[in-house]
C-alpha cells in the first residue's frame, strides 16, 4: 500500500508528512514529526495520553486515522510554551507538584488547556469531570486539580 | 558473643525446636559457621536470601559484621520492594 | 486541603532540606521534551513484535520460523534456541524462562518469538507467520485448583520448601513461610471475643500509564547500547546479562525518563529480546508494548486467598492470631507470601500468633512487586478482622489499634525489637484530626486501617563535582519516578549552604556512574540520598584543605559555612565555591568526590488512614467522600514530593479495593487487558486526598530520612471494606467490593 501525504498545521507550523492509510496521528506526529511529547499509554482511547488540540477540540490522537488531519490546526504539548514562556498551567504543574513520573503531563496539560478555553471558571468537581479522560497513576489527581485550579484564577486575574 | 533467636521456620527445619542459643562468634559469617556446625545445613539457608537483624537494625549482607558482647541476633527472609 | 506537618516547626532549622523547589526536570517534563524509552529513535532503527502464547498451560512441540524470515523487511527472527539454556539458581532460570519460553508456554501471554523488520507493521504480520505447534495442557487459575490433589502441574520438579518433612512428590506450592509466636491455643482459649474469616484478592496490575520498552543497538565488536524505561538500569544490565549470557560490562544502559513503575518495572521482559534481535539484524531494534502486552505479559501483584482468625480480650488486647494465606506466584515462584507473613500483625503487639503463607505457582503471569509487596493483602485480612473486634468490643478502631499498637522496644512479630518507630503519631494524627469528627448521613460509612513495610537500603553510588563557576553537579544512578532530583538537589544544597537551584542533579548511565541498586523499595532518598551526603562532605573536605593551602594555615583553622570556607577566627575574607574552584590548578587539581555504599540505618514506615464514603443503595456503587492518610516519613526533604507519594498509594489502593481484578475466562485468557474494562481511579472519582506527613525522624540518616513510597498501598483495601461495613452493616471478604458485590451484599442481607 503506497503512503499518503498529509498536510496541516502543527503547532503553528505548516507540516508535510507521509503515513499509512491506516495508521494513527499518534504514530504520525511521534515518528514522522518528532514530535515525542505525545505519549501512547494505551493505543484505544481510555488514557488520555495522547491527547491533542485537533481545530480547538481535545482529541485522542490514538483514535485519529492520520490522513484525516489533512488541513486541520493541531496543538500538541510541544505547542503550548510561547518560546520559553511557560503557560500558567505548565507553571501550576510545576509549582503545584503536579507531575511525579511526567508521562501523562502532556496529555493533561493538553486536555487543561482545552478545558480552560471553554470554562475560565471551572468548580472542582468540573475540573475533575473534565479530566476523567486522563489516567495519572502516580498523583491520585490531587495535586493535578488543585494546579488546574491555580491556573485558572491565575488566568482569570490577568485578563480582568 | 551472640544472642540468636530462631524463626518458627528455623526451628522447625533445622534446630529441631532450639528456639534462642547463646553463640561465641565475632562476625555473622562466624556465627553462621559455628551454627551449621550444630545444625547441619542451616548454614546454606542462612547464607542465601537471608537478612540478619542485629540489635533491630536489617542487614541483608551482613557476613562481615562485628557482632557485639551483647547483640541480639534474628534471621530474616530477604525481602523485597516494589 | 493538604495539611502537612510545618517544616519549621519540626526541623531543626534546615535552609533546603523541608521546602517545596521546582523539581529542576520539571521544565523537561511540562514541555514534551523529556525522553522517556519509546521516545528514542536511531539511524536505521527497526521495530520489533513479539509472538505471544494463547495458551495458559502447552507444552511447545515446535516453532517454525522459515517463513516469517523471508518476509517483506523482515531482518531478524528469534526464539528460545537463541538464548543458552537456563541454568544457575532456581530464580535465575526463571527469570530466563519467563524471558522466553523454552519447552511450555505457561500462561496466555508468554513470550514465545520475536520479529524485527524495518516496520511496525511488517513485524507483526512476520511474527502472525510463525507457525507453533502446541500440545494444550490443563490449567490452573487459583490457589484452590492448584493445591488440589491431583492438580496438573506447571513444574514437574518442584518440591514445597519449608514444610517438614519435606515432601516426597512435586507440587504446585514453590514454599511455606512460618511465623510463630507464644502459644495460640492458650491465646484463643484466653480470648473473650474471637473473630474470624475467609478474605480472598484478585491479581491486580500496578497500572503504570508508560507501557515498557527498551532500544537495543548493538555494534560489530559485541559491545551493546539499552535504552530503556526501567526502575533500575543497573539492575537492568544485570538481569539482562543472565539472560543473554553475558558479561554485564558489555552493556552499557541509557536509563530513559520512566513513566510509572510501582515495583513492575524492577525486571525484565523486552530487554533481552532487544539485544538478540539487534545482535542478528546487525541494526538498533526498538521494542515497545502495547497495552494489552501490558497487562497479560508483565508482572501483576498476587491474588490471595487467606483464612485469618485473631483473638482478644474485652478491654481490647489483642491475644491471640492466627493466618493461613495462599499467595499466588503466577507462572513461576516468588510471590510475596514470606513478605505478607511478616508484615501482616507487624504493627501489633500480640503474644500469642501462627501465621502460615504458601507461595503456589497458576497459569497467570509471574508476578512482580507492586509497593509494599504482599502486605496490602495481608493486612486486608488482619485490619478487617480488627475492625469486626473493634465493633463487637464496642471500642473505637483506632483506640483498639492504640491499645496494641507496638512503639520502640517492642518485639515485632517477624523477630527482631523494633528501633525508634511512628506508628502511634500516625494514629494519633488521624484521631486529632477534624475529619475523624464529621458526622455521616444515610448510607455513609467511615473506615479505618493501619499498615506497615520495611523499607529497604541497598546499594547507591553518587559522585559531585564543582564546576569553575561555583556551580555543582550531582551524579547518580537513580531513575527519576516522583521527584528524587529535586530530593538529591535539596540534600547537596544542605550539604553544601548553597542556592538548590545552584545544584544540578545528573542521572547517570551505567558507565558513567558506580552502580545503584533500583529507584523501588522506599529506599531512594535514604540510600542514594546518603550516598549523596556523604560525597558532598568529602568534596566539602577537600574544599576546606583547598583553603588551607591557599591561607597557609592549619586544617582546624578552616570551617565550612554557608557555602564558604571561612577562618574560625576571621583573619581571611571568605573563599567561595567559585573562588576555590577558580584555584584548582594551584590547590591540587578539579574538585570532584565519589561515594559509594550499601545503606544502613533504614527506617520503618507507618500509615494510617481513615476513608468516608457513600454507597448507593440501588447500584451498589461506592463514591469516596473523604481520604485521610498519616504516615511516618521521618523526615520530608521535599514536601511535596512526600505527600504526592502518599496520595498516589492511596489511590492505588482505593481502585484495588474496589474496582481492579484481573479477569479470566474459562480458558485461562485475561478478558480485561485494557483501561476500559481494568477500571483504575480517574479524576472525577475521588476526592481531595488529605495527607498528615508525620515526622518521627530515623536516628539512622543524616537527616532522619525514612522511605515513602511504598506502605501508603497496605491501608486502604481494608479502610475501605471496613467503611462499607460501617455503610451498610455488611462484612465483604472479597475484593474488589465493586458494585455487584455489593448490591448482592445489601440485597442478601440475611444470606
Amino acid at each position: 500500500m503506497s503512503r499518503i501525504q498529509v498536510s496541516c498545521t502543527v503547532n503553528g507550523d505548516s507540516v508535510d508528512f507521509l503515513c499509512d492509510a491506516d495508521g494513527s496521528l499518534l504514530n504520525a506526529l511521534r515518528d514522522e514529526l518528532g514530535l515525542t511529547g505525545i505519549k501512547e499509554g494505551c493505543g484505544t482511547g481510555d488514557c488520555g495520553a495522547c491527547s491533542i488540540l485537533m481545530d480547538d477540540e481535545l482529541n485522542c490522537a490514538c483514535l485519529i486515522f492520520a490522513p484525516e488531519a489533512t488541513g486541520t490546526t493541531i496543538t500538541t504539548v510541544e505547542g503550548l510554551a510561547d518560546g520559553d514562556h511557560l503557560t500558567p498551567l505548565q507553571e501550576c504543574f510545576l509549582e503545584g507538584a503536579a507531575l511525579q513520573c511526567g508521562i501523562c503531563t502532556p496529555g493533561f496539560l493538553v486536555a487543561a488547556t482545552a478545558l480552560l478555553q471553554h470554562n475560565p471558571n471551572p468548580t472542582e468537581t468540573e475540573i475533575r469531570y473534565a479530566l476523567a479522560g486522563n489516567l495519572c497513576r502516580c498523583t491520585g489527581y490531587d495535586k493535578i486539580v488543585r494546579a488546574v485550579r491555580e491556573a485558572a484564577a491565575q488566568m482569570r486575574e490577568a485578563s480582568a | 558473643m551472640a544472642h540468636v533467636h530462631f524463626s518458627a521456620g528455623l526451628r522447625s527445619g533445622f534446630t529441631g525446636g532450639v528456639a534462642e542459643l547463646v553463640v561465641e562468634a565475632a562476625t555473622v559469617g562466624a556465627l553462621i559457621r559455628a551454627l551449621d556446625e550444630r545444625f547441619p545445613g542451616i548454614g546454606e539457608k542462612l547464607s542465601s536470601g537471608t537478612s540478619v537483624a542485629i540489635d533491630g537494625e536489617i542487614i541483608p549482607d551482613a557476613e562481615f559484621e562485628s557482632l557485639s558482647a551483647t547483640a541480639e541476633v534474628h534471621f530474616l527472609e530477604t525481602i523485597g520492594g516494589g | 486541603m493538604t495539611i502537612a506537618e510545618d517544616p519549621a516547626t519540626t526541623s531543626p532549622g534546615y535552609k533546603w532540606v523541608g521546602t517545596r523547589m521546582i523539581r529542576p526536570d520539571g521544565f523537561e517534563k511540562v514541555t514534551g521534551r523529556a525522553r522517556f524509552g519509546a521516545d528514542i529513535k536511531l539511524n536505521g532503527m527497526l521495530y520489533g513484535h513479539v509472538l505471544r502464547s494463547p495458551h495458559a498451560h502447552a507444552t511447545i512441540v515446535s516453532i517454525d520460523t522459515s517463513e516469517a524470515e523471508k518476509m517483506a523487511g523482515v531482518r531478524a527472527v528469534i526464539t528460545g534456541a537463541d538464548f543458552p539454556d537456563p541454568s544457575g539458581p532456581a530464580g535465575d532460570q526463571d527469570l530466563q524462562r519467563n524471558v522466553i519460553a523454552r519447552e511450555k508456554a505457561l500462561y496466555e501471554g508468554h513470550t514465545i518469538a520475536a520479529v524485527a523488520a524495518q516496520t511496525r507493521a511488517q513485524a507483526k504480520a512476520a511474527a502472525e507467520a510463525i507457525k507453533v505447534v502446541y500440545e494444550v495442557l490443563p490449567h490452573v487459575m487459583s490457589v484452590d485448583e492448584a493445591m488440589a490433589p491431583g492438580a496438573p502441574l506447571l513444574h514437574p520438579k518442584l518440591m514445597t520448601k519449608g514444610v517438614d518433612p519435606a515432601p516426597t512428590e512435586p507440587s504446585n506450592v514453590a514454599s511455606r513461610a512460618v511465623y510463630q509466636g507464644g502459644d495460640l491455643d492458650l491465646g484463643f482459649a484466653e480470648s473473650d471475643v474471637v473473630v474470624e474469616g475467609t478474605f480472598t484478592t484478585k491479581p491486580v496490575h500496578q497500572g503504570y500509564i508508560e507501557p515498557h520498552a527498551a532500544v537495543a543497538d548493538t555494534t560489530p565488536n559485541g559491545r551493546t547500547t539499552l535504552w530503556c524505561s526501567s526502575q533500575g538500569h543497573f539492575t537492568m544490565r544485570s538481569l539482562s546479562a543472565k539472560v543473554l549470557g553475558w558479561e554485564p560490562s558489555k552493556l552499557k544502559v541509557i536509563p530513559a525518563e520512566i513513566g510509572g513503575g510501582f515495583g513492575g518495572k524492577t525486571t525484565i521482559y523486552l530487554e533481552p529480546l532487544a539485544v538478540r534481535l539487534s545482535q542478528k539484524a546487525g541494526r538498533p531494534v526498538k521494542l515497545v508494548m502495547s497495552r494489552d502486552e501490558v497487562f497479560r505479559a508483565t508482572g501483576p501483584a498476587s491474588g490471595t486467598k487467606i483464612v485469618g482468625k485473631l483473638g482478644f480480650k474485652n478491654d481490647g488486647t489483642m491475644v491471640a492470631g492466627e493466618l493461613w494465606m495462599a499467595y499466588e506466584a503466577g507462572a513461576f515462584a516468588g510471590s510475596p507470601a514470606g513478605a505478607g507473613s511478616m508484615t501482616a500483625l507487624a504493627p501489633y503487639t500480640v503474644p500469642n500468633f501462627l501465621i502460615e503463607g504458601f507461595d503456589v505457582v497458576v497459569n497467570k503471569p509471574k508476578v512482580a512487586a507492586y509497593r509494599a509487596p504482599g502486605a496490602p493483602m495481608s493486612s486486608f485480612a488482619v485490619e478487617s478482622l480488627i475492625d469486626e473486634a473493634a465493633k463487637k468490643l464496642g471500642i473505637d478502631p483506632i483506640d483498639i489499634r492504640l491499645k496494641n499498637a507496638v512503639t520502640e522496644g517492642c518485639t515485632a512479630t517477624y523477630g527482631p525489637k523494633f528501633p525508634r518507630i511512628g506508628f502511634v503519631e500516625t494514629l494519633e494524627a488521624i484521631k486529632n484530626h477534624p475529619n475523624y469528627q464529621i458526622p455521616l448521613g444515610p448510607n455513609q460509612g467511615r473506615g479505618v486501617a493501619s499498615g506497615f513495610w520495611f523499607n529497604a537500603g541497598l546499594n547507591s553510588s553518587a559522585t559531585v563535582h564543582v564546576n569553575e563557576d561555583g556551580n555543582v553537579i550531582v551524579v547518580t544512578g537513580s531513575p527519576d519516578i516522583g521527584g528524587s532530583r529535586a530530593s538529591m538537589a535539596l540534600m547537596a544544597a544542605e550539604e553544601f549552604g548553597i542556592d538548590a537551584a545552584r545544584i544540578q542533579p545528573v542521572v547517570g548511565d551505567t558507565e558513567s556512574v558506580g552502580y545503584n541498586d533500583q529507584t523501588g523499595g522506599s529506599r531512594t532518598t535514604l540510600a542514594t540520598g546518603a550516598a549523596v551526603i556523604e560525597a558532598c562532605r568529602k568534596v566539602i573536605a577537600d574544599l576546606r584543605g583547598r583553603a588551607a593551602k591557599q591561607w597557609d594555615v592549619a586544617l582546624e583553622k578552616v570551617e565550612w559555612v554557608d557555602g564558604q570556607a571561612q577562618h574560625v577566627e576571621g583573619t581571611q575574607p571568605p573563599l567561595s565555591l567559585a573562588d576555590l574552584a577558580r584555584g584548582w590548578n594551584r590547590t591540587g587539581g578539579p574538585l570532584t568526590a565519589s561515594a559509594a555504599l550499601n545503606a544502613r540505618g533504614v527506617g520503618s514506615a507507618f500509615s494510617t488512614q481513615v476513608v468516608d464514603l457513600e454507597i448507593d443503595p440501588d447500584t451498589g456503587h461506592v463514591t469516596v467522600l473523604r481520604y485521610l492518610t498519616a504516615q511516618d516519613a521521618g523526615r520530608a526533604i521535599h514536601p511535596s514530593y512526600v505527600e504526592g507519594q502518599l496520595q498516589g498509594g492511596v489511590v492505588q489502593g482505593i481502585g484495588w479495593a474496589l474496582n481492579e481484578e484481573y479477569i479470566f475466562d474459562r480458558n485461562g485468557k485475561m478478558e480485561n487487558p485494557g483501561f476500559l474494562d481494568y477500571r483504575i481511579p480517574v479524576a472525577s472519582d475521588m476526592p481531595m486526598i488529605d495527607t498528615i506527613v508525620v515526622e518521627v525522624p530515623n536516628p539512622g540518616h543524616p537527616y532522619g530520612v525514612r522511605g515513602v513510597g511504598e506502605v501508603g498501598i497496605v491501608p486502604p483495601l481494608a479502610a475501605v471494606a471496613n467503611a462499607v461495613d460501617d455503610a451498610v452493616s455488611r462484612r465483604i471478604r472479597d475484593l474488589p467490593l465493586s458494585p455487584v458485590r455489593i448490591l448482592d451484599a445489601i440485597l442478601n442481607k440475611d444470606s
